[in-house]
């Protein structure tokens, strides 16, 4: 039979890892290396006292900043496991009224100010690694929670309705229909949640759990800009290579054919 | 096999050649269709007063494509959905074959029925290939048998599988679309299909395209099919009986498309015919189903054997002519018929 219109044969799409990382996708870490020499070098040409030399030695600089990423991925992998099935399980309810409420909760847990949670978590339970971590999940859990309920919410029912008729159980419905439509929300959700960790990350030190909070807050107590900025840097380049990587991830992850 | 499934667009509405039947092209047996029946069927959709379906009773015989008319809101998809209890009944039985189908898993009853919907739900994020192989991975097929069935039915609706097998939904027209919608309905060769306005959202070139390449493919196929339209033209085209419903999914006529053109129940069944009901009659008529008159010397306009008796009237008004030569694809005269053959052949209620 004569096909009624043929598009022109679509260029086939893989997406592989290599494959996504292009020019463009190169400016970020272009980006974070440059700051790096740069505060380098600047901290080199300095001449530092014997306060700035305990912080800004390679030794101390890797501890922290292993710490901080830790932190930042210790808690990502439990938001992930928290939220995400959180999210599933939200959708699947049929009452209209318990979606807004879980993320209204969601929403209170994001507002308040992390270090506020934090200052009250150390008051009733005192301080430690265990406390920074829940803050962080806390916090940041928001995005993850809210996108997987979306990225759910949002497939085309008619697929859903096609995916019934043909006779799959509800349960093959969520695994091979809904959660692979709704991976590059929840990725998304995800990225923002690394972001927001390894910015909450820096308060550990209040409670003794390290990360680079510990360098800026000794930059800020004992008036050494270079400590500061360091600190500051360093952050500031794991956020960015992170959410970086996070996008790429992204891209890989989307489901094909979409 | 591309020959029963190509309608070239010289030959008119409703006049695909029939099929020399599935085993003589050697493919897979195909499973025929199932007797239905729907016993006093009712449905009310919770919080309702009123029900969507009331005592719905139809029998659907075996290998027959039943239409549903009707207005928008009456019932047409619910009693539909009924069927593979997408929507279960509120009250009554329905039996596939004698089997009682509520008594049955929904879910495997499902894999049994194939389900086309207007939206065609073809899958995004799987090929072609995966989007059509997936009853019969969940019925366990192996791996060869599964392939070869994919291509065996892209190849029935004419997308060469080297071509379409491994593209995505969005990398195909929309007509391509709905012809991998109606395929993964057969891919597990169910006896019974339910679709609900399948061609509804093709153009209208495309829907008379999929209209009669989907004829030929039942004429081969004889599954059971409930095929639930808006469109009255559609129902006369592909209807073995047409059911034309109005409020609560009552039945106010159920009959061959012929005996509907010719007589109407009711006004409501007329005003669903609409004018020209002796016209639409010869349209359901082939030219090589008549006792041909024998074919003289003069050399006559002609229609082929697979046109339908309107085209002949069509021919005898554009040439003026007293009679017109009933050809055979081949070009060989059959016969030939008159004003007064196509006259007797209405009287005689066509050979439907
Ligand atoms: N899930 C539902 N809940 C409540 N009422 C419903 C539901 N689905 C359909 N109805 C009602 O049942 C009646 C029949 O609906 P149905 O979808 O079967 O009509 P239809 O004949 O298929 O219409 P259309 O031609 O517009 O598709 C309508 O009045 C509709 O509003
Ligand atoms: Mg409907």
């Amino acid at each position: 039979m004569t096909a009624v219109a043929t598009p022109a044969s679509a260029p086939s799409r893989r997406r592989s890892l290599t494959g996504v990382i292009g020019i463009r996708h190169l400016a970020t870490p272009a980006v974070v290396v440059v700051a790096l020499i740069a505060d380098y070098l600047w901290v080199h040409s300095l001449r530092l006292d014997s306060i700035e030399q305990r912080t800004l030695n390679s030794g101390y600089l890797v501890g922290r900043t292993a710490e901080h990423l830790k932190l930042t991925l210790v808690a990502t992998v439990l938001i992930m496991s928290i939220a995400v099935p959180l999210g599933v399980l939200i959708s699947r309810v049929r009452a209209r009224w318990v979606p807004p409420l879980v993320l209204g909760l969601a929403n209170v847990g994001q507002a308040t100010p992390a270090i506020g949670v934090l200052v009250l978590l150390t008051i009733t339970v005192g301080p430690g690694v265990g406390v920074a971590m829940t803050s962080l999940v806390a916090y940041s859990a928001l995005p993850v929670l809210r996108n997987t309920l979306i990225g759910i919410q949002q497939v085309d029912p008619t697929l859903i309705e096609a995916a019934r008729g043909m006779g799959m159980r509800p349960a093959q419905v969520l695994w091979r229909i809904e959660m692979p439509l709704a991976v590059p929300v929840v990725l998304a959700g995800l990225r923002t949640a690394l972001v927001f960790c390894v910015g909450v990350a820096t308060l550990a030190t209040f409670v003794n759990a390290g990360g680079l909070g510990d360098i800026i807050v000794n930059g800020i107590k004992l008036d050494r800009d270079p400590v500061l900025v360091t600190g500051s840097i360093l952050t500031a380049s794991i956020a960015l290579l992170l959410d970086w990587a996070g996008g790429l991830v992204e891209s890989a992850l989307r489901p094909k054919g979409t | 096999m591309s020959d029963h499934a190509s309608p070239t667009a010289t030959v008119p509405a409703g006049t695909v050649p029939a099929g020399t039947g599935a085993d003589a092209d050697g493919e897979t047996a195909t499973r025929h269709g199932a007797r239905i029946e729907l016993a006093d069927v009712s449905k009310i959709y919770a919080g309702q007063e009123e029900p969507a379906v009331e005592s719905f009773s139809m029998v659907i015989p075996a290998g027959e494509l039943v239409c549903f008319v009707g207005p928008s809101g009456c019932g047409k998809t619910t009693t539909m959905k009924m069927v593979n209890r997408l929507i279960e009944p509120t009250s009554g039985r329905i039996t596939m074959d004698g089997e009682d189908l509520l008594s049955l898993n929904p879910h495997e009853l499902r894999r049994r029925i194939g389900y086309v919907i207007q939206q065609i739900g073809l899958f995004p994020h799987m090929s072609i290939a995966d989007n059509v192989a997936l009853v019969p991975r969940m019925l366990g097929w192996d791996k060869r048998r599964t392939a070869e069935r994919v291509d065996e039915l892209l190849h029935l609706v004419g997308l060469e599988p080297g071509r379409f097998r491994s593209r995505y939904p969005r990398q195909l027209s929309g007509g391509q679309q709905q012809r991998v919608g109606v395929i993964r309905a057969l891919a597990a060769d169910p006896p019974v299909m339910l679709m609900d306005e399948p061609f509804g959202a093709t153009d209208p070139i495309t829907r008379e395209h999929l209209q009669n390449e989907f004829l030929a493919l039942q004429r081969r196929l004889r599954k059971t099919i409930v095929f639930v339209t808006h469109d009255f033209e559609e129902a006369l085209r592909l209807g073995d009986r047409i059911a034309v419903l109005g409020e609560r999914s009552r039945i106010v006529q159920y009959d061959t498309p012929d005996r509907i053109l010719a007589e109407p129940a009711d006004d409501y069944v007329r005003s669903f015919v609409g004018g020209q009901a002796a016209i639409k009659r010869l349209g359901l008529i082939r030219a090589g189903d008549l006792d041909l008159l024998p074919a003289g010397s003069a050399s006559l306009p002609s229609v082929r054997v697979d046109a339908t008796l309107r085209d002949v009237l069509d021919a005898i008004v554009a040439h003026r002519a007293q009679r017109i030569a009933v050809v055979d694809s081949d070009g060989r005269v059959r016969g030939e018929l008159d004003f007064d053959s196509l006259t007797a052949a209405a009287d005689s209620g066509g050979a439907r």
